[in-house]
């Protein structure tokens, strides 16, 4: 029995009922703030308090019958698997808020957004907190609507779409993963996820575990996301404000891969071997997939959003070798990629906020030269999302190819190791596209898409169609002079209609005042208007902000930490692991 | 009831309806006798809350008294089996279980609910009803609602054949008055024209069944209709090895043909597949209150009595009538959310879902064989919830209906930022029904429904429900986000709460969220 685990989720819900109090709902980001650093203290709390001496232990316990009629308890604690998402979850949540402080949403009602974000804490530290199969459920469910109204009230241009996408193709997974835990339930008699794993599967017959591995590994994959059931996740992050991003990146799709870990491999030991080879399968051309899609995109968040596809490729790939070996890859990988996605997003959201588009052609280049700071933290999120040795991103994955290379015994081993070098291609894949990305954007010669303040140079001639505007910026994207010239309202709002149809109201709306002009690469029309919304036409992009800075930094020292000193976490989540898969000692 | 023919009353057992009936004289006597004053709708409205309240509190007691009380008995010695050599119990037409109570709980409190809403309709009438025309006779109004309870309260506890079709019968025929009592509005005149049709066609159908089982079995008593089945069952297996050999194969077809035929008489009343296509059109051209008590007391009384003949009567039939339930179920939650998705008025998209939510309230009967008690207890369960839940999206669709053009889903754009109490309820009520947090009482209904039906091996309908979970969200979330955007330009309007159906609201809201919290309360009822 102990209060930590309670509080943890009591904590922001509490928040959200003190945020309906007229009194801090005028200060609801500052409230926001208040609620999660209580919050991550007190799961920085939960981390000292956790005995490290036996982290394969379920540690710090609550147990008390909520639901008899289903047999539902009330049932939280943490292991070495859970306690790192659980500070994760914390940390990211809190990080937003202070984002959020400096940086109000777009879609303004920062109150409600505050509220629906506080939500969103309550399920995601509850999902990785619950050893009942069925509390489990209730928290993955509790995510979904607050997650929708984020993307859909706060998103970009597609966003009501890309919400229904996301909700729809969740709440299918979740059905079926309904299916597979009372199909668990129905065999085993229990929902207790901690007596089930002790079992380890004994007690089921071979056919119900691989029917119930199948239903909640779909339900999970969907989550995860596992090609190919990835295909909301693309819209759902390019759409969603730089929060509601680094949340789902961050930490939404780890409730999938955590699922994996907790339930679907420790319970179901039959099924999962039976169906290793399928997962591991997807898992790769999960990889490959996510890491060719990257090279096609033009967009700077699309292509982070298809990096994760690519990334949580590897966190299944180490799941389905079903090795100690690989499930530490995988688990590591999975904080890794919460981390640097999470950065990542935050610095796309930067990006978006200064040049009003994420579309990297008409950001054009050289943002290190104009934004030095944002610019070479993006190439750090960058390298240390390809992997680079020293930094986090790289153990996971070299460990979740490694559980390929020696797959666990009763696995085809050259079918893994088939695995394992379309996964090494991956990486290097992986590589090839930030580095394009960050050769496009960062390097380069700056183009002035806006002119600093005083330099008033005489405009070109005007513009009157949207063929006049394309034809000056295709000149000016072959390296030609920049021109300047003036485009009308009226063609900028067709060539952005024409465009990714991004922002068109906004533009046009801005446009039409006149003030805005259009200039050599790209993001012309749309990067004036939005500076001219913000009425600061004339000045130059301002570089990293305080919160901004406050926001990043814990990441990157949290990247370079577990990149220089892996064991911080692998001490935690080895003895679990082992665990988890009934083995003893570690090959 | 020792042999004599003249039955004793226990009035106790009765009590709940009877109450409900006197106050239905009580409330058309104050009509005609009482002055016309202007405040005259509303202490009749007050009478029926009364009625309902007290008839609420007796059920309450029983509740409380535990045990099963039976009147209208007739012992074993009348009727149409022989006597057997032991002593046989009596048969009762009138049993008040635990069944019967809790339906009869859930159409009072439903009933409460729906007076409410009629206060508040009758009121609206009498403002804007400019003289005669717009004007809802208020007595006319109370005494078939508080009827169409009687027949409510009255049907859970039948365990007759006869019964069970009067009683259906008083639940069925004050409601197509109902829906037409708003004279002059060509909308309710079709609505009720529509609903009397089907009904007395349903009604038929059952009867012809009723007949036919009764030719079958010599008793209109489900617990000897099931003795009676039995027997014949055991008969034909021990002649022919199996049940359609020789004489008896014959009844047994014949039994086959009731079954259908009673069940389809039921289905007309719970509006499941193929008998589904009146509910759009008479939901939304009856009055919004109306439209509440067809959707959650018809239907529960509805599923009450299907419940009762096919467990009383036809338990050992299951293996004939439970796949073909399943296969109902399966196509109604279907057909239901399909056509809720193209739904543009608030009304029509309420009466496919529900017809969509009944596909939930039958699955579980489909593992009757496996696991009754589970069974019937996840029905109950999930109907329950459902009223609850249900009731609050009525509530609010009736406030916003009184708005010009309310009726459209449009009407619904930002309404949680102009009546933040109105549009956060009917946003809990929509997640609720979609089953997803923070609505917990359609998340756990939903749980309870796929446990049966998991636990009971039907892997298909689950998955058939776990998709239909998924189509039913997609309107219930584009709902709920209508209700958060921005309202339309120059759209200010805000809908009172401070009403009657504001009352209802609140009571609605305060009894799904103990739902939420603590489900318990309705499980180990149900259970």
């Amino acid at each position: 029995m102990s209060w930590l685990p309670i509080a943890l989720v009591g904590v922001p819900l509490l928040g959200v009922v003190v945020a309906a109090v007229p009194a801090v709902r005028d200060r609801a980001v500052a409230w926001g703030i208040v609620v999660s650093a209580v919050v991550l203290v007190l799961a920085v709390a939960l981390a000292a308090a956790f005995d490290h001496a036996r982290p394969a232990d379920m540690q710090l316990q609550t147990d008390r019958p909520w639901i008899p009629g289903l047999g539902l308890r009330f049932h939280l604690g943490v292991d070495g698997v859970s306690l790192p998402l659980v500070v994760l979850t914390a940390l990211l949540t809190f990080l937003c808020f202070v984002h959020l402080a400096g940086h109000p949403p777009a879609g303004g009602r920062p109150g409600a957004l505050v509220v629906t974000l506080l939500v969103l804490e309550v399920g995601m530290i509850g999902t990785f907190l619950a050893l009942d199969l069925l509390l489990f459920f209730v928290f993955f469910e509790v995510v979904l609507v607050p997650m929708y109204f984020v993307i859909a009230l706060w998103g970009g241009a597609g966003r009501r779409a890309a919400a229904v996408k996301f909700i729809l193709y969740t709440l299918l997974g979740s059905a079926v993963l309904l299916i597979g835990l009372l199909v668990v339930w129905t065999q085993a008699g229990t929902l207790d996820m901690v007596a089930l794993a002790g079992r380890h599967g004994s007690g089921m017959a071979r056919s119900a575990q691989i029917l119930a591995f199948l239903a909640i590994g779909l339900g999970l994959a969907v989550k995860t996301p596992m090609w190919p059931l990835h295909t909301w996740l693309p819209d759902a992050h390019t759409e969603a404000p730089t929060v509601g991003s680094v949340l789902l990146a961050g930490v939404l799709l780890k409730m999938g891969s955590y699922g994996f870990a907790r339930i679907a491999i420790p319970v179901l030991p039959e099924g999962a071997a039976a169906l290793a080879p399928w997962l591991g399968a997807f898992a790769v051309v999960g990889i490959a997939y996510g890491s060719l899609a990257c090279l096609a995109q033009r967009d700077l968040k699309r292509m982070i959003a298809y990096s994760s596809v690519g990334h949580m490729g590897f966190v299944l790939l180490g799941f389905a070798s079903l090795t100690p070996v690989g499930l530490n890859g995988a688990l590591f990988a999975n904080v890794a990629h919460g981390l640097i996605t999470g950065l990542l997003f935050f610095l796309a959201g930067a990006v978006k906020e200064r040049y009003g588009t994420t579309d990297m052609v008409r950001l054009g280049g050289g943002m290190l030269r104009r934004l030095p700071y944002v610019g070479s933290l993006l190439t750090f999120a960058c390298v240390a999302s390809l992997g680079l040795p020293g930094l986090a991103g790289f153990w996971g994955e070299m460990l979740a190819l490694l559980g390929a290379f020696r797959p666990a015994a009763g696995l085809s081993r050259p079918l893994f190791l088939v695995f394992m070098a379309v996964g090494g291609l991956g990486t290097v894949l992986t590589a090839a596209y930030f580095l394009v990305m960050l050769s496009r954007v960062t390097h380069g010669r700056a183009v002035e898409t806006i002119p600093p303040p005083g330099s008033l140079e005489p405009p070109g001639p005007p513009l009157a169609t949207a063929e006049g505007v394309r034809e000056v910026l295709s000149e000016a994207g072959e390296g030609a002079e920049p021109v300047e010239p003036v485009a009308t309202g009226a063609a900028v709002a067709a060539l952005d209609r024409e465009g990714a149809g991004q922002e068109t109201a906004r533009a046009s709306a801005v446009v039409d005042d006149g003030r805005a002009s259009a200039t050599g690469a790209g993001a012309a029309g749309v990067g004036a208007a939005d500076a001219g919304e913000m009425g600061r036409a004339r000045r130059p992009f301002r570089d990293v902000t305080a919160h901004e800075l406050a926001a990043w930094l814990p990441l990157v020292a949290l990247i370079v930490l577990f990149g220089l000193w892996p064991k911080a976490l692998l001490a935690v989540t080895t003895p679990a692991v082992q665990s988890l898969l009934g083995s003893g000692v570690a090959p | 009831m020792t042999g004599g023919v003249i039955q004793s009353i226990d009035y106790a057992a009765v009590a709940a309806p009877l109450v409900l009936a006197l106050v239905a004289g009580l409330v058309l006597l104050l009509d005609a006798f009482l002055p016309a004053r202007p405040g005259g709708a509303r202490v009749l409205g007050l009478v029926t809350l009364g009625g309902l309240v007290a008839a609420l509190a007796v059920v309450a007691v029983q509740a409380a008294g535990g045990g099963t009380r039976r009147t209208f008995c007739v012992p074993a010695s009348l009727g149409g089996e022989p006597a057997p050599g032991r002593a046989a119990p009596a048969s009762c037409s009138f049993v008040a279980d635990r069944f019967s109570l809790v339906i009869a709980a859930v159409v009072l409190a439903a009933g409460v609910v729906v007076v409410l809403l009629s206060m508040t309709e009758i009121a609206a009438g009498g403002d804007a009803g400019a003289g005669e025309r717009g004007r809802i006779p208020a007595g006319e109004w109370y005494f078939l609602l508080l009827a169409a309870l009687t027949g409510a309260v009255l049907l859970p506890a039948s365990r007759d054949l006869i019964m069970l079709v009067v009683s259906l019968e008083l639940v069925s025929l004050p409601v197509f008055a109902l829906t037409a009592l708003k004279r002059h509005d060509g909308r309710a005149s079709e609505a009720a024209l529509k609903l009397f049709l089907v009904s007395v066609v349903s009604t038929a159908i059952t009867l012809f069944g009723v007949s036919l089982l009764y030719g079958v079995t010599g008793s209109v008593h489900l617990d000897r209709i099931d003795a009676a089945l039995r027997a014949t069952g055991d008969t034909a297996r021990g002649m022919a090895g199996d049940m359609t050999g020789g004489m008896t194969g014959d009844m047994a077809q014949v039994t086959a043909v009731a079954i259908v035929l009673v069940a389809a008489g039921f289905a007309f009343k719970i509006a499941a597949v193929p008998f589904h296509f009146w509910a759009g059109d008479v939901y939304r051209g009856a009055p919004v209150p109306v439209a509440a008590l067809l959707s959650v007391v018809s239907k529960a009384s509805g599923f009450a009595g299907l419940i009762l003949l096919l467990t009383s009567a036809l338990p050992g039939r299951a293996a004939l009538w439970a796949p073909g339930v399943a296969v109902v179920a399966a196509l109604t939650m279907t057909a239901g959310n399909v056509l809720a998705m193209r739904q543009r008025a608030a009304v029509r998209l309420l009466a496919w879902s529900s017809v969509a939510q009944s596909g939930y309230i039958l699955a579980p009967l489909a593992v009757y064989a496996v696991a009754p008690r589970a069974a019937v207890g996840a029905s109950v369960a999930y109907l329950v919830f459902y009223a609850a839940m249900n009731l609050i999206a009525f509530a609010v669709v009736l406030l916003v209906a009184r708005l010009p053009e309310g009726q459209d889903l449009e009407a619904y754009r930002g309404l949680a930022l102009r009546s933040p109490a109105a549009g956060l309820s009917l946003a809990f009520a929509l997640v609720c029904l979609a089953g997803l947090p923070p609505g917990l009482a359609g998340l756990f209904a939903k749980i309870v429904v796929f446990r049966a039906v998991v636990d009971g091996g039907l892997g298909w309908l689950a998955l058939v429900m776990a998709a239909n979970t998924v189509a039913g969200l997609y309107y219930y979330i584009a709902w709920t986000a209508r209700l958060f955007a921005p309202p339309a330009a120059g759209e200010s309007r805000t809908v009172s709460t401070r009403t009657a159906a504001g009352v209802a609201v609140a009571i609605a809201v305060a009894v799904t969220v103990v739902f939420s919290v603590a489900p318990q309360v309705v499980l180990s009822v149900t259970g």
